[in-house]
C-alpha cells in the first residue's frame, strides 16, 4: 500500500481522482453552510451576484426567447370584479405605496437575503375593483401569454403580496421581471410572476405554468416543495 | 477519444454558461431546450473513455497518466520545462508530461464529480434539501474551475503547433517528439532508412 512501484512510479492520477471524489462528497455534505458563508461574505459587494449566482445573485431561470414590453403597459384587473380597470405605471405609483423587505426563497434552494420589494399592496387593487362575492382566488397573466400563477382569495389579501414596481430602490428591471411584477413574500420565488399584465379574478384556483409542471400550488417557503427552508 | 470527450465537455461547459451566467441566461432563454442539451452531454461524457478502456493501447495510456516518477516532479518544479539540448529535451519526459497528467486526473476527477452532483440535481427526489444545495454549491464552484483549466488547456495546446499537429493527425515529427517527449521517443522504433541522396 502506498508503495512506489520504482519501474513505474507512484499512482498519483488514481490519487487525484480518488481525492477530488472525497472533496466532491464532502462538498455536497457542507455545502449548503458552505454557500451561506459565501453568500453572507459576498453581500456587501454590490453587483458581483448579477455576474456569478455562486456568489449569492438571482438565478434566471427564462422558458422564452426575449420577451418584449408593450410601449404602454397597463395591468388590467378585471374577471369577477364590479369596476374593472387598467392601471398605467404612473396610477400605479400615485396609488399608496407598500415596501416589504424579506430574503428571496427559490424552490431550487439559492436564496437572496434581504431584498427590498415596493409597490401597490394587492388587497388594495382588489378592494378598489370591488370583488364579487363569488370570488374565491385570484390568476396573474404575464404580458407575453406564458406565464400564469393562482392565489386564493385569502393569500391575495395578504399585506407582503405587491404589484411591484422598484426592486432595492430602483424601477424592476426587465431581466427581474419588471417594469410590474407580482411579489409574494411567503412564497418559493416561482409563485412571484414576472412581467405582470393582468389580474383576473376568478371562482377556482387555476394551476399556473410551474404548477402544470409539478410544483405546488400553495407554496409557502419551508411548508412545501418537499423543502423546510427557513420561512421568509 | 479525445475528440468525442472534448466536444461533449465543451457542449456542456457552453450550455453551462447559458443556463447559469445571468447575462447569458436571459440572452439566450429557452431554458427547455439548452437544459436537455446540457443533461445529455453531461451524461454521454464518460461514455467515449468507457468503449475505449476496450483498446490495449488507450488502456497503456491511461497508465502512463497515472504513474508519476521522480522525473514529474523534477519537471513540475523546473522553470526550464522545455530546454532543449541539441534537438533534444532536457528532461527526460515520456509520452506524456507531468502537466499532461495532472490535467487527465483533474479532468478525469472533474467530470465524475460533476456527473454525480449533476445526476442529484437532474433528479433531486431523493435527496434532502441540504445535499441538494450542497450538490448545486459542488456543481456551481467547479465549473468555474474547469472552464478555467479548459481555457489553461486549450491555450497551452495552441501555441504548440507540433502537439496541434499530432491531435489532428495522429502522428507527430521525430524532431518534435525528440524535442519535448524524448524518453518516449527513444521507446519508438527508429525511422525507416532513408533513401541514399
Amino acid at each position: 500500500m502506498g508503495g512506489v512501484d520504482e519501474e513505474r512510479g507512484a499512482p498519483v492520477g488514481r490519487r487525484i481522482v480518488l481525492g477530488m471524489l472525497g472533496l466532491g462528497a464532502a462538498g455536497v455534505a457542507v455545502g449548503a453552510s458552505l454557500q451561506r458563508e459565501v453568500t453572507r461574505a459576498f453581500s456587501p459587494v454590490s453587483g458581483i451576484g448579477d455576474v456569478l449566482p455562486a456568489v449569492g445573485g438571482f438565478r434566471f431561470y427564462s422558458v422564452v426567447g426575449t420577451v418584449h414590453t408593450p410601449r404602454d403597459l397597463k395591468v388590467r384587473v378585471d374577471g369577477l370584479v364590479a369596476r374593472p380597470r387598467a392601471y398605467s405605471l404612473a396610477e400605479l405609483a400615485r396609488l399608496p405605496q407598500t415596501k416589504v423587505q424579506r430574503d428571496f426563497q427559490c424552490v431550487t434552494g439559492w436564496r437572496v437575503p434581504h431584498v427590498e420589494w415596493t409597490g401597490v399592496a394587492l388587497p388594495d387593487l382588489l378592494d378598489a375593483a370591488g370583488v364579487s362575492p363569488r370570488a374565491r382566488a385570484v390568476r396573474f397573466h404575464s404580458f407575453d401569454g406564458v406565464y400564469t400563477e393562482s392565489l386564493t382569495l385569502e393569500q391575495a389579501r395578504r399585506r407582503d403580496v405587491l404589484v411591484a414596481t422598484a426592486m432595492e430602490g430602483k424601477p424592476v428591471s426587465h431581466d427581474h421581471g419588471g417594469p410590474v411584477r407580482l411579489f409574494v413574500a411567503p412564497m418559493y420565488g416561482y409563485k412571484s410572476l414576472k412581467w405582470l399584465g393582468r389580474i383576473e379574478v376568478t371562482e377556482t384556483v387555476h394551476p399556473g405554468y410551474w404548477e402544470d409542471r409539478g410544483y405546488d400550488v400553495d407554496a409557502w417557503v419551508g411548508h412545501s416543495n418537499g423543502r423546510d427552508d427557513a420561512p421568509t | 477519444m479525445h475528440h468525442a470527450t472534448a466536444l461533449l465537455m465543451l457542449a456542456c461547459l457552453i450550455t453551462a454558461t447559458m443556463l447559469y451566467i445571468p447575462a447569458f441566461a436571459t440572452m439566450v432563454g429557452h431554458r427547455e431546450i439548452i437544459k436537455p442539451v446540457h443533461i445529455y452531454c453531461g451524461l454521454l461524457l464518460p461514455v467515449p473513455t468507457l468503449l475505449g478502456l476496450a483498446s490495449r493501447a488507450f488502456r497503456r495510456d491511461l497508465g502512463a497518466l497515472n504513474r508519476f516518477s521522480a522525473q514529474d516532479g523534477h519537471w513540475l518544479r523546473s522553470g526550464q520545462r522545455r530546454a532543449v539540448v541539441d534537438g533534444r529535451g532536457v528532461i527526460p519526459v515520456g509520452k506524456f508530461n507531468a502537466g499532461q497528467k495532472l490535467n487527465a486526473a483533474f479532468t478525469a476527477g472533474a467530470a465524475l464529480v460533476m456527473l454525480g452532483t449533476g445526476a442529484m440535481l437532474t433528479w433531486p427526489d431523493p435527496w434532502p434539501d441540504r445535499w441538494r444545495t450542497g450538490a448545486t454549491f459542488v456543481h456551481d464552484w467547479l465549473f468555474l474551475v474547469i472552464a478555467v483549466v479548459t481555457v489553461g488547456h486549450l491555450w497551452e495546446a495552441l501555441r504548440d503547433p507540433g502537439a496541434l499537429r499530432g491531435m489532428a493527425t495522429g502522428h507527430v515529427t521525430r524532431p518534435w517528439a525528440t524535442r519535448h517527449h524524448p524518453t518516449w521517443t527513444d521507446t519508438q522504433p527508429p525511422p525507416p532508412p532513408s533513401d541514399p541522396p
